[in-house]
């Protein structure tokens, strides 16, 4: 047998919480230094997967299977493929970042990095399950820690009600999405969870178009789809830099994923019955959080609101159901990963050292803080698609996947880049260049060494994927190859 | 050896990038370094562009006229491959690219604030432009198509004037707006034909018979709609009467080498994809909607002209000119298309010597026009104004400057003997027999441009001395003449003798339309 990578990978993080609750709290260097050590073990797993993830074979690799409830069907399966290893790379970037970024929290670090280290090792395990009851287990492990970290370590004024609306909603969502799942266990007949078990069940016509909503819906109010996207929001604002970076970065992603891995994959049928209204929902998400986005006036909001505007590119990527659609959706996932968390930790540093995220109250900021603003225009041209950026390459699939099944959802979601543009550059505009407010002028400093690694880092992977997408798409393209067989075939 | 010669087109291209990022290592204090060693930096790939030059062969019996090409997997997951290539239409706009940017460098030798950003960003803006000139591939055309506008856009709303920002950000979004047309047009085309390579698209996408989009509309229909939404991203950024208003205010707002660049260069960009893309791809539909786009061209010349004559801003003034002389382009790009699928002989040569005329047009405009807008920056740096009642007299005081400025300005004009001649004429001898009127109203066009020149001739040079600018003004240094000397020499070449640069020119047009 192989050594368990995918094992190592979910429970590095979650030994190094326990570990450090373990701490005595006062030796906050040290908790710190744990925490990145276990970050850097992450990202290093996860580059590790990347680049030993066999191409020419595809398919799910590195799978580990264990009994675990075998008298329900329940077994302890992992395993990744090309549509799942660039998520756990995103995770590992975000993870890694999202404790740089958060070096220098001094309320109670030792319980904001263990709380932190579970919420890593629930996307980690969302993403490498291989069964169904596994991945909702890991799915739900998400709960706590987002509703803590938020409540305790949030924006003072809206943490409470952030952290409540958000996890109400997505409560809601998993109750949705349980009960599909249940249905899907039940109706398969087959007394097993194992979704690779499940894909070849087959599943009849009515059935699928009958559950394929709730799966699909419950997942997807996690990925932001419209009309119950609000929570989105509310939650990244409120949350402190790194749980937002984790959140819009990885969480998000988690609900596509698992709306994808389960509710397409598992009920294509029902899935392309369904599709039309998904892109009729999804095209609303990218122009109307474009325009909502645009009306902010906190530096935060912005980015909230684009990442719903985002999230719904990926959601047509999806129900084009179409080879382009899904590449572009699956490369969108990782570049507006990448981006929003670089997003969010460049408007946690302005905030950290502004004390304000009125975009009016800020301004000239360029001249105190270079790295963030050069970091906040790259995340800013990848948000409008810019050419030579992940952005463009990620969209522009979606796109062709979307004239190939419904040429008016293109025609329309073109807006959303337009509109993006506008607000990036008034917003780019307003916080980092012209004059520079008076008291901003005597109080902001420049960022730290940790912050730049992270903007440097982050904003690298943005260009180095836009200038070779192939990077991605050699892993992506056998994944959707086998999603698209269970559609029975594609192009 | 080998390998370099056979990656020359390569090396052009990303030179500046490589020279990007080596300066974002450098100290940002030292703005001598700094500002040598971009100069430096840009004069390899103009140096290269010389040796592609000498290795091109005009008469070689190609199947295509496309040389240097390289080819390699991109973004092969969508069909899309890194292939350049240049012919006779693109080379000589690389030429012109590859020269320009050392001279507007040079020219920015007088920016103080931020060297090393500035620098950086401006070579990359060269990549970008030269990206558009060097792809044989539609979406790696459209990356660099709008990569250029971001390095663009910074010098504009960094070092522009007052307005910078507002002119910065119209700009941006006229042309972003533009091209949205043109990106969904591009995918659309993409999914059609299964392929984004350019020489693919001109063998199947105008003979193609039936589309696998469900669009719900005729397949004629929809070409109609792609060609409008390209018309629509190349006239803009051309720009073409009526989407031109972005113009006048981001030359007018830029520094002086971003003018030259964006009135030098990123204007051909526009006519440069009429002439790659809209011609071969949508023989029928430019043929069909010719007159149009005559129309257009000819309400650039004479608004541009009569625009031009209005202003008191020396800089909007020249910025004015430029919608006057890129209309001249778009009149023999329109009499072209008009006689796309001709098969008279008489009807062949006007077409080729109308697109002769256009694209010798873009060269020419791209010298006379980079020269006014350095000749403008040359007295706003000494008089801090650019108000044409402020100035008169000049030629007294300042000698060099006056002769300099008086032979670019006739060279913009369309003096005999100079360069603009040469193209208006071959323009204008094109399109007279398909398109007499409105080639005939080109000409009042042509009149109105003589005026706008003198006025602005007349009113910084001669006439009483304003006494304010006496002892207060200098001369042009030696820098500034090495600037402008490199484009005089080039200007009264190609008016005396512009068979060497025809001859590459005509082998394309003849093999291409």
């Amino acid at each position: 047998m192989q050594f368990p990578i995918l094992t190592t990978l979910i429970f590095t993080p979650i030994i190094t919480g326990i570990i450090l609750l373990l701490m005595p709290a006062e030796q906050k260097e040290w908790i710190r230094r744990v925490a990145l050590a276990a970050a850097s073990v992450i990202l290093l797993l996860s580059l590790f997967l990347y680049f030993s993830y066999d191409v020419g074979r595809g398919g799910y690799q590195f799978v580990e299977s264990a009994a675990w409830l075998p008298q329900l069907g329940i077994g302890y399966h992992l395993g990744v493929d090309g549509i799942s290893l660039p998520l756990v790379l995103l995770a590992g970037l975000v993870i890694f970042s999202g404790v740089l970024v958060s070096w220098n929290v001094e309320d109670r670090p030792r319980e904001f990095f263990s709380f932190l280290m579970f919420l890593g090792a629930s996307v980690l395990g969302v993403f490498c399950a291989l069964d169904l009851f596994l991945l909702f287990f890991f799915f739900e492990l998400a709960v706590f820690p987002k509703y803590l970290m938020i409540v305790v370590w949030g924006y003072p004024k809206t943490r409470e009600y952030g952290g409540m609306k958000l996890t109400l909603y997505l409560f809601i969502g998993s109750v949705i999405a349980l009960v599909g799942t249940l249905a899907i266990y039940f109706g398969s007949g087959l007394r097993t969870f194992d979704l690779l078990a499940l894909e070849q069940a087959g599943f009849p016509l009515e059935f699928q178009r009958l559950w394929f909503p709730f799966v699909f819906l419950g997942f997807a109010i996690l990925g932001g789809i419209f009309p119950f996207h609000s929570w989105a929001p509310d939650g990244h604002v409120a949350a402190p830099t790194a749980i937002s970076m984790l959140l819009a970065g990885v969480e998000m992603k988690v609900g596509a994923f698992a709306a994808l891995r389960v509710a397409i994959q598992l009920l294509p049928e029902g899935a392309q019955y369904w599709a039309p209204a998904v892109l009729f929902l999804a095209t609303i998400n990218v122009v109307y959080g474009a325009f909502i986005a645009m009306v902010q006036t906190d530096f935060k909001y912005v980015i909230g609101f684009s990442s719903v505007s985002h999230m719904g590119l990926v959601l047509i990527g999806f129900a084009t159901l179409n080879r382009d659609g899904l590449i572009g959706a699956s490369m969108q996932m990782f570049s507006h990963g990448v981006m929003t968390a670089l997003f969010f930790a460049v408007v946690g540093m302005v905030y950290d050292r502004a004390h304000t995220r009125e975009i009016g109250s800020l301004g000239g900021l360029v001249q105190k803080m270079p790295w963030a603003a050069v970091g906040f225009i790259i995340g800013g041209l990848v948000s409008m698609g810019m050419p030579g950026f992940s952005g463009f390459v990620s969209e522009f699939p979606v796109f062709m996947g979307a004239w190939q099944k419904a040429p008016l959802v293109a025609v329309v979601a073109i807006l959303g880049i337009l509109i993006t543009a506008a607000y990036i550059f008034l917003v780019v505009r307003r916080v980092f260049f012209g004059e520079i407010p008076a008291e901003l002028d005597k109080s902001v400093g420049d960022v730290s060494r940790k912050d730049k690694l992270v903007i440097a880092l982050l904003s690298l992977v943005m260009i180095l994927l836009g200038w070779f997408p192939s990077l991605l798409t050699r892993l992506i393209e056998p994944g959707v190859q086998s999603i698209l067989a269970l559609m029975g075939g594609g192009r | 050896m080998d390998w370099i010669y056979n990656h020359l087109l390569s090396l052009i291209l990303f030179t500046p990038t490589a020279a990007a990022l080596v300066m974002l290592l450098l100290p940002k204090e030292k703005t001598a370094l700094l500002r040598n060693f971009a100069f430096a930096a840009s004069l390899i790939p103009f140096a290269l562009t010389l040796v592609v030059w000498a290795g091109f062969n005009p008469q070689a019996g190609q199947a295509l006229p496309f040389q240097f090409v390289e080819k390699a997997n991109w973004y092969s997951a969508i069909r899309a491959s890194y292939h350049l290539g240049v012919d006779g239409i693109s080379l000589p706009m690389v030429l012109l690219t590859t020269l320009l940017t050392p001279l507007a460098i040079l020219a920015s030798y007088s920016i103080q604030e931020r060297v090393k950003s500035y620098m950086i960003l401006f070579l990359l803006l060269e990549t970008g432009m030269l990206g558009v000139f060097l792809a044989l591939d539609l979406l790696l055309f459209f990356v660099f198509w709008e990569v250029g506008l971001v390095p663009m856009y910074f010098l504009i709303a960094q070092w522009g004037s007052k307005n910078r920002n507002y002119a910065a950000l119209k700009f941006v979004l006229y042309t972003m707006g533009g091209s949205l047309g043109l990106l969904l047009a591009i995918q659309l085309m993409g999914v059609a034909v299964g392929s984004f390579d350019l020489l693919e698209l001109y063998q199947r996408w105008p003979t193609l018979t039936e589309l696998k989009i469900p669009l719900g509309l005729s397949l004629p229909t929809v070409k109609a709609i792609a060609f409008w939404a390209f018309v629509v991203a190349f006239a803009i950024k051309v720009p073409v009467w009526p989407f031109h208003t972005w113009l006048p205010d981001a030359h007018t707002e830029a520094p002086t080498a971003g003018s030259m660049i964006l009135a030098g260069v990123l204007l051909k960009l526009g006519a440069y994809g009429f002439l790659r893309l809209v011609l071969p791809l949508f023989p029928t539909e430019s043929q069909m909607y010719a007159g149009a786009l005559a129309f257009l061209g000819v309400a650039a010349i004479i608004f541009g002209a009569l625009g031009a004559w209005a202003q008191n801003d020396f800089k909007r003034l020249i910025a004015y000119s430029s919608i006057n002389h890129m209309g001249f382009v778009v009149l023999g790009i329109a009499a072209a298309a008009a006689l796309l699928e001709t098969t008279s002989p008489a009807g062949m040569l006007d077409k080729n010597i109308a697109l002769n005329g256009a694209v010798l047009q873009m060269f020419n405009h791209g010298l006379s026009a980079a020269g006014m807008f350095f000749l403008v920056g040359v007295l706003y740096d000494r008089a801090h104004t650019r108000d044409l009642n402020d100035f008169g007299g000049l030629y007294a005081l300042l000698p060099v400057y006056g002769t300099v400025l008086i032979f670019t300005a006739m060279a913009s004009l369309g003096l005999p003997g100079l360069n603009g001649f040469v193209s208006e004429f071959l323009v204008v001898r094109g399109a007279w027999p398909v398109m007499t009127l409105a080639t005939a109203l080109a000409m009042i066009g042509l009149f109105f441009t003589g005026a706008y020149i003198l006025k602005a001739l007349k009113m910084v040079l001669h006439g009483p001395l304003n006494t304010r600018w006496k002892d207060h003004l200098s001369d042009m240094t030696g820098r500034e003449l090495l600037v402008i000397s490199p484009l005089m020499i080039l200007m009264l070449a190609l008016g005396v003798w512009p068979a060497w640069l025809l001859d590459m020119i005509n082998r394309a047009v003849a093999f291409l339309f």
